[in-house]
């Protein structure tokens, strides 16, 4: 046995059979990570903390639920006014599902701006990308859980999205339903869906963090780890950042839960689902309206379905479209207008997403539509032929220790 | 020196103090957002508020018992015969596992008021029912351990470590009764 890193004599005795404090003391403390990461590198970890607070009030929820038609909506109600603490449990699950989201698309925004899918990193980016479609997936069956007219209306449309599909649609969304409408079997599979799915994004996000340590975090500047001058140990630099970071988080979170709990919800869900009347504006939740935007856009009901998942599927392949050796915006120019460009186009979606379908809002919607794909299929792949790129620096450490000072503090902890 | 020394000591007392402060507020804090993770188990407001039931006895001949929910929990109510009455006043509280008398128990002597639960592991006991074991001392009986009530419902044989629980209640006229 070689001299352990252990003191505690317990510790050392299981970790020789079960290393799985050699394996968190390896990957949480001494873990080296680019010593120039800026906050935006803080949400993963936040995403992290998102699902596992979905969880525990999921879990918590649904020994309160009741997943079926005829008391679905009242136990949801008991579950506000009955149960103890049932409100903020309830409002932690609401507003955490937006948050998560909030912090997946900003994770997911820093990745392109730096180029984190870039070789060898494509894997690690699609398990992202299969992260964000299982969290829709779930978001979209946790909402018809409360049974409301928001929750049973989007059900109908988003499950008869599938009858859009030549020759088998029908037979598929009866197959969805369990029946021939959104009725008691489908909240049943539902609530079962929901209940799992998280688990399944646990096993993703744990391969995505398989992934991620395999080559570490990319950096602000998008240029490898030449060394131990190049970064820090996870442990505290990193952990007390992402800490910080989670402290700002909690803020905003809090802020929601308890002076604006219904803000990012529908005050249509507050009455029970009547399958004789549809509301008389259905909207998604605001994490799905940039691709609902892209659904109603294409005036045919196939082609929108597909270019609604398009929208994501071709995120799958950005690795291989973008064939830029340089990962970082900071250092690609035009790569970096689009991207805000990209940015303003699908903000633009989520509000179109949110207007009614006519006039201005769709001519704009097919617009948006046409740049989103546009940027990826077309730009992608052109602009590293024609975009000059600025020079990169030779190191990470080096535009940083180009002061003597600081260079000597750094000699100074290398040799303790 | 001796100057130096003392301001890493005063510096190290200081450190010592912010991270007992740190983990005390992190520990208070994981405490106060676990709370409404477990209490949310609790019983809830409209589970609370179904505590109380009324019971009308005039039916109930000599002899007869019937079963009423209170809570959840069977409760039963026996209108005894004399005999019964004598039976439950008169034998002597010296072996008893539990012993209380039959006044303490049953404040009017015709209706006795148990809830129906053993208290050995909580299930039902047989006695309610005219064609029922009523086990040795002709009040109830387990069948899952073989617990022996009397006519006071007081544990006379078996596991049962405690006499029948009584609920509270009240009489709001002659022969109607409210539980809880």
């Amino acid at each position: 046995m070689s001299k352990s890193k252990f003191k505690n004599p317990v510790i050392k005795w299981i970790d020789h059979r079960l290393p799985v404090f050699s394996f968190m003391d390896h990957e949480l403390n001494h873990y080296p990570t680019p010593k120039n990461l800026n906050y935006f590198w803080n949400f993963g970890s936040l995403a992290g903390f998102a699902l596992v607070t979905m969880i525990i009030s999921g879990i918590v929820l649904s020994m309160n639920y009741t997943a079926h038609v005829d008391y679905a909506f009242d136990s949801v109600e008991r579950i506000m006014r009955d149960v103890n603490h049932g409100w903020l449990i309830r409002y932690i699950h609401m507003n955490g599902a937006s948050f998560f989201f909030i912090v997946v698309y900003i994770h997911i925004f820093r990745g392109l701006y730096y180029g984190s899918y870039k070789a060898p990193r494509e894997l690690l980016w699609i398990l992202g990308v299969l992260i964000l479609l299982l969290m829709m997936a779930t978001a979209f069956m946790g909402y018809v859980l409360p049974w409301g007219q928001m929750s049973f209306w989007g059900a109908t449309v988003i499950t008869n999205l599938f009858s859009a599909i030549p020759f088998v649609g029908e037979s598929i969304v009866t197959w969805l339903w369990g029946g021939f409408s959104v009725d008691n079997s489908t909240l049943n599979r539902f609530f079962s869906l929901h209940f799992v799915l998280p688990f399944v994004i646990v096993g993703v996000v744990i391969l995505h963090l398989v992934a991620l340590h395999r080559f570490g975090s990319n950096n602000p500047i998008g240029i490898d780890v030449k060394g131990t001058q190049d970064t820090l140990p996870f442990h505290p630099y990193y952990t007390i950042k992402d800490l910080f970071g989670l402290g700002i988080f909690l803020t905003f979170f809090s802020s929601a839960v308890f002076f604006f709990p219904n803000f990012m919800g529908h005050p249509d869900n507050y009455i029970e689902a009547n399958p004789m009347v549809t509301p008389a504006h259905i909207v998604p939740e605001w994490y799905f309206l940039p691709f609902y935007a892209i659904l109603r856009a294409v005036p045919d009901k196939l082609g929108g379905v597909l270019f609604m998942f398009g929208a994501i599927a071709v995120l799958f392949v950005i690795p291989w479209l973008d064939r830029s050796p340089i990962r970082s915006s900071q250092f690609r120019p035009i790569f970096k207008f689009f991207f805000w460009i990209l940015f303003l186009d699908c903000i633009l979606l989520g509000y179109l997403g949110a207007m009614p379908a006519e006039g201005i809002y769709v001519i704009l919607s097919r617009i948006a539509t046409a740049y989103y794909f546009f940027h990826f299929l077309v730009l992608f792949p052109l602009l590293p032929y024609i975009e000059k790129t600025k020079p990169l620096p030779i190191s990470i450490a080096e535009p940083i220790f180009s002061g003597s000072a600081t260079a000597s503090a750094f000699a100074v902890r290398e040799k303790k | 020196m001796p100057k130096n020394s003392k301001s890493k000591i005063n510096s190290e007392g200081k450190r010592d103090f912010l991270i007992i402060s740190t983990y005390t507020m992190a520990g208070i804090g994981a405490a106060a957002v676990a709370w409404p993770l477990i209490d949310q188990m609790n019983p809830a407001a409209d589970t609370l508020a179904l505590a109380s039931t009324e019971v009308d006895l005039s039916s109930l001949e000599e002899g007869q018992a019937i079963t009423v929910t209170w809570r959840g929990k069977p409760v039963f109510v026996r209108h005894r015969t004399p005999e019964e009455i004598k039976l439950a006043k008169e034998v002597s509280l010296d072996d008893m596992r539990h012993p209380e008398t039959d006044e303490e128990r049953v404040p009017n002597e015709k209706f006795i008021v148990l809830v129906g639960v053993c208290t050995h592991l909580g299930c039902v006991p047989l006695g309610q029912k005219s064609g029922d074991v009523k086990g040795e001392y002709g009040g109830w009986f387990c069948p899952c351990h073989g617990s022996h009530y009397d006519h006071s419902g007081r544990i006379r044989k078996g596991p049962a470590p405690t006499n029948l629980a009584i609920p509270s209640y009240e009489f709001l006229s002659d022969n109607v009764i409210k539980i809880g």
